[in-house]
């Protein structure tokens, strides 16, 4: 039972997983810009939301409400005012300018915030449990966390290809110079569809921290995680992210089992066995 | 007659003969510290040395081989590791350690290639970050070497180095130099080889370069496996220095691939020029700002965006191009015979 505990907690990690990663494979698809700083943005909202709890003392989930639009904005605003200018046939700009990002979100948050470990309070959440036979028993919060990953991504696939502005996404990401000649405003979809990443960005921010404990520094890590789960499941696909996340979620839980302190080697060991076995990923999409 | 034979191709210039005394001339600066300076000044130009040809290796990679590597900080930890591992368990004499951990970093260097180079972009420098973070918490796992809090270099070792305390300084300065003088000549002689032109096309044109019969996957390779022994020889000899190891230290992605990169990009990119006067520029930076604590990463950090933003060339691109300054030529230019522009 033991056994089963931990590949149901690893699922349910994966959950999370998956909400760091679908905003990184996002921006991906749309603009080929891989954000270094995606990682130090999710902690960001984290302490946002930590902000906003200890001074009007609400809950967490409540000031999602306001951490999610506030990322949005962010979002729009970073991609209008800086990252639209970095696009182009060179992979260099991106990737420093959003490295550069990263280590002035990270310090500025110890500035700010200092280096002292932090948790968002999650209430009577924190411990809430469902007994689903005698002694395997799964958290009303990773559930929630969990349910909250499907809608997101299911919503982001009826965005993606139901709607207009899917449209306008899919075909920026195709042709930009045919998709302006069809009167798309590129600059404008690159900042919606990082607006898109930051606010799911936001929700999985707030999420971390009423998960675990967290510090300026764990930026990097999360990026890492959502990395690895977008190439598990393949660039471009978004439920294949998902199952990227569930891989991860379960390598690291089952594999810290077996091999006490082993848990984060064991999530990069399979994610690098995987990319040796199967490069593009389990469910390829893009080409690239 | 044959219109060529009015030509000649060079890559010297005026500027280039120029350059070369002004280099000299720092070299010799730097080698002579410890006629005119003390144990600080030493201990200042080794760390400014080991920082220059780190400079130099990440800029061979990004710069002209195409692979942006976030994770050069594996080869750093490393051969760091491998003098421990070298000097400690095999008893072997720690400058002799040195390049055995070269060695070391090159065998560690070509499984790792042939799996990171399944990325490409952005992906591929993250995957250089994961492939040092898994060696990170490999060694952590390690209680023979201290696993996570690490372990330090036995008196016996340091004492085998040399017999006093200012010859080992001394020692360990002079190879601190030397591989400074020889990451920067090694690049250069590389760009002006035949492997330079295939690296240059590989940075202008993938397709194009492998249609013209460069064989983009094996020069990428040797690269970065050359790259990461250059390192590995560099952690080694800063581990020499520190005297103490441990994982976090050893693999700092901060300390090693971070400033390294906010060096190459603010000196500027692409140019062999560019980690020299990146180097100089971050020292100064530090020496102004180091009190600052976050913020001196802060403006770092800043300085490199907008850089990268408003003169992606680095410093030393807006002065090569401003006064046609080319200390290590390694552009093929043609000229007349008599001397007129072509």
């Amino acid at each position: 039972m033991d056994w089963v505990n931990a590949v149901i907690q690893g699922i349910l990690v994966g959950g999370l997983y998956a909400l760091f990663a679908t905003g990184l494979s996002l921006i991906f698809g749309v603009m080929r810009l891989v954000n270094i700083a995606h990682g130090d943005l999710i902690v960001l909202s984290s302490f946002l939301c930590l902000a906003i709890v200890s001074g009007l003392g609400l809950h967490p989930l409540i000031v999602l409400l306001i951490v999610v639009p506030v990322m949005f904005a962010i979002g729009y605003a970073l991609q209008r005012g800086l990252l639209n200018f970095t696009l182009g046939p060179d992979i260099l700009p991106p990737l420093l300018v959003t490295f550069g990002l990263s280590i002035v979100i990270q310090n500025a948050l110890l500035e700010i915030f200092s280096a002292d470990s932090q948790k968002l309070p999650a209430g009577a959440l924190q411990t809430a449990s469902l007994q689903i036979v005698e002694g395997l028993a799964v958290g009303v919060f990773p559930l929630i966390v969990f349910a909250c990953a499907i809608v997101v991504i299911a919503g982001l696939q009826f965005l993606f290809y139901r709607t207009a502005l899917g449209s306008a996404f899919r075909a920026t990401s195709d042709d930009p110079d045919t998709a302006r000649l069809m009167g798309i405003d590129n600059r404008h979809i690159f900042a919606l569809a990082m607006a898109i990443s930051l606010a799911v960005v936001a929700l999985a921010g707030v999420f971390l921290g009423m998960r675990t404990s967290f510090d300026p520094s764990i930026g990097p890590g999360r990026l890492i995680y959502a990395f690895e789960a977008v190439i598990i499941g393949g660039l471009g696909s978004l439920w294949g992210t998902l199952a990227g996340g569930i891989i991860l979620g379960v390598s690291q839980i089952v594999g810290g089992k077996l091999f006490p302190g082993a848990d984060q080697l064991a999530g990069h060991v399979v994610f690098l066995i995987l990319l040796v076995v199967r490069p593009r990923g389990l469910f390829p999409r893009a080409v690239d | 007659m044959a219109e060529t034979a009015q030509y000649r191709v060079a890559t010297a210039t005026r500027t280039s003969r120029a350059g070369l005394f002004v280099l000299l001339a720092g070299v010799v600066f730097l080698a002579t510290t410890p006629l005119w300076g003390g144990r600080a000044e030493m201990r200042l130009v080794v760390e400014f040395c080991y920082f220059l040809a780190l400079a130099q290796m990440w800029n061979l990679l990004a710069g002209y081989a195409g692979l942006v590597s976030v994770g050069q900080q594996a080869f750093v930890g490393l051969g760091g590791y491998a003098l421990f591992v070298f000097s400690i368990w095999l008893g072997v004499h720690p400058l002799l350690a040195l390049p055995l951990a070269a060695v070391a970093a090159a065998l560690f260097a070509i499984p790792t290639a042939l799996i990171v180079f399944r990325l490409r972009g952005a992906y591929f420098a993250i995957g250089t970050w994961v492939t040092a973070e898994v060696y990170r918490l490999s060694f952590a796992q390690v209680s023979d070497l201290g696993g996570g809090s690490g372990m330090s270099l036995p008196i016996g070792v340091i004492k085998s180095v040399a017999g006093s305390r200012a010859e080992r300084e001394l020692v360990v300065f002079a190879i601190g130099v030397a591989v400074a003088v020889a990451a920067t000549g090694i690049v250069y002689w590389l760009l002006r080889s035949r492997h330079g032109l295939a690296l240059t096309a590989i940075r202008d044109s993938e397709p194009a370069s492998e249609s013209l019969g460069v064989n983009n996957f094996r020069t990428k390779l040797y690269v970065y496996v050359l790259a990461a022994s250059i390192t590995g020889f560099i952690g080694a000899l800063i581990y020499l220095q520190k005297f103490r190891i441990a994982p976090d230290a050893a693999f700092s992605l901060i300390d090693w691939t971070a400033y390294v990169i906010f060096i190459v990009v603010i000196g500027g990119i692409g140019r062999i020029e560019g980690p020299i006067v990146g180097t100089i520029v971050f020292f100064i930076l530090r020496e102004f700002l180091a009190d600052l604590g976050s913020w001196y990463l802060m403006i770092l950090g800043l300085v490199a965006v907008v850089v990268m933003l408003r003169a992606p060339q680095g410093i030393w691109g807006l002065l090569a191009a401003r006064f046609d300054l080319h200390f290590f030529p390694v552009q093929r230019r043609l000229y007349r015979r008599d001397g007129s522009p072509p």
